[in-house]
């Protein structure tokens, strides 16, 4: 029995169709998602406020302690009982497995982005606060002007290489039968007992993929780096 | 202007400013002085609420500094303050730096604040210099945005913390000479320095600190013409700064 690649072809439109297109289109959601959630969050972390404290640490520190399958599982059941409250009906909301896998990578995600943030807001020197309270700014604008600009700058080889992982991650969502990328290669797999090709032509691609993207990290630092 | 009356600041057992009182009239320029750790950066950091203090009072303009009610940002945007390591936005073009401030607290229009930025910077010689990113500036041009960026709020007094301390020797008189433009313009200032020639030039009287209390407070020419009659403290200090 020989190798038949052909099956490539064969199946090529589907995979990157309605595979990678999920793929694709989870993480860059839930990297938006996970940012905007993670930025609050380490500013939860950094405030005077004991009470936010507390609540951000404990959501980080949850997330960060769970298996991420068991998280997509448990959301997966849990999302619509919230949802049914949320609205006040009795009956349990409808909500696709789309759907939960983005409320659940956004929020997983978060707790990731978070702790990068805040180490990113916490390299900046407290003289740059200072210096732009001593203009006048305020809480907020010394944040949005001043800190977060440069913590993201500084920070962004790591969000993007956290990102990276995050796409790999993705394929995770075969534990609710969602067809991401390899969910899709697996089923083409099965169907036409080409295990070993698809498999392997799956492998190359993520390859490709997040070593191309991992390499443009690493450009993109030099670029941005802030002028010293 | 500023009032201090009887103003502490600990943290935990350590005094940093002990029952401070002094005052700076409008258009006054006072030059505070002392060792390293006397408290002289927190007494004026207090001016401008960068710092808290525990006990006592602190005026500017009429309002006080220890009040919950009183609004920071706002009260800020009308004192200047220039760093010892100059704080200027390392993200953003010398311009922008100029200009944050007026768009974002007093709400000039983009136009108004260039042409502000730009009036300001011709003042203090830089005036090539505005597309440029504060890493590509020397220290002593950097310090001179700083100031030119306290400056664009058009502040009622400004605070100097060190402001040559950081500076290669040879960039220090192109910032003094600027702080001493200012001070001929009748600005009020409060300024930390090291720089007795800075003092002896402008100042209309010397605050000289220790141990978070102020140790002597009088007149430049009393400070500087009678040493017999300062504190055997300050006389020690003074002698170590003066003898070179």
């Amino acid at each position: 029995m020989g190798y038949d690649f052909d099956v490539i072809e064969r199946s090529w439109v589907y995979l990157f169709r309605d595979g990678m297109t999920f793929s694709v289109t989870l993480t860059l959601l839930a990297m938006l998602g996970g940012i905007v959630l993670g930025t609050l969050l380490a500013l939860m972390r950094l405030s005077p406020y004991k009470t936010l404290n507390i609540i951000a640490g404990g959501y980080v520190n949850i997330m960060r302690s769970l298996p991420l399958v068991l998280v997509i599982f448990w959301f997966f059941f849990l999302v619509p009982y919230i949802g049914g409250w949320l609205t006040n009906s009795n009956q349990p909301m409808k909500v696709g497995a789309f759907a939960s896998a983005l409320i659940t990578f956004t929020m997983f995600e978060a707790a990731f982005y978070c702790e990068i943030l805040r180490a990113g807001i916490q390299s900046i020197p407290q003289g740059q606060v200072s210096a732009g309270q001593a203009i006048g700014l305020n809480y907020r604008q010394t944040m949005s002007f001043i800190v977060l600009p440069q913590a993201f700058r500084n920070m962004l080889p790591v969000l993007l290489t956290q990102t990276i992982i995050l796409f790999q991650d993705t394929s995770l969502v075969y534990v609710i039968s969602s067809t991401d990328f390899l969910g899709a290669a697996s089923k083409i797999a099965n169907r036409d007992h080409r295990l070993i090709e698809m498999y392997t032509f799956a492998a190359l691609v993520y390859f490709i993929i997040c070593f191309t993207a991992s390499m443009y990290v690493r450009r993109l630092q030099t670029r941005i780096s802030i002028i010293r | 202007m500023i009032e201090f009356k009887k103003v502490s600041k600990s943290y935990g057992n350590f005094k940093a400013l002990d029952n401070c009182t002094t005052q700076v009239s409008k258009g006054e320029v006072v030059v505070v002085c002392g060792p390293s750790g006397s408290g002289k950066s927190t007494l004026i950091k207090c001016v401008n609420g960068l710092e808290p203090f525990q006990k006592g009072e602190l005026l500017f303009n009429g309002v006080s500094l220890g009040a919950t009610k009183t609004n920071l940002p706002k009260l800020r945007a009308q004192i200047g303050m220039v760093f010892q390591h100059f704080e200027l936005f390392p993200h953003l073009s010398v311009m922008e730096n100029l200009t944050l401030g007026q768009i974002k607290v007093l709400g000039r229009s983009k136009e108004q604040a260039n042409e502000k930025a730009q009036k300001l910077l011709d003042r203090v010689g830089l005036t090539s210099q505005a597309e440029k990113f504060p890493g590509q500036l020397s220290g002593g041009q950097q310090q001179r945005v700083a100031i030119t960026r306290a400056l664009c709020m058009d502040p009622i007094a400004m605070l100097f913390d060190e402001p040559t301390s950081a500076l290669d020797p040879e960039m220090v008189n192109e910032v003094l000479d600027v702080m001493v433009a200012l001070a001929k313009d009748g600005m009020t200032m409060m300024v930390v320095t090291h720089e007795m020639s800075f003092a002896k030039k402008v100042a209309d009287r010397v605050i000289f600190m220790d141990e978070g209390r102020i140790v002597e407070d009088c007149s430049k020419d009393e400070f500087f013409a009678h040493p017999e009659n300062r504190k055997p403290r300050t006389r020690e200090f003074l002698e170590k700064i003066l003898t070179h």
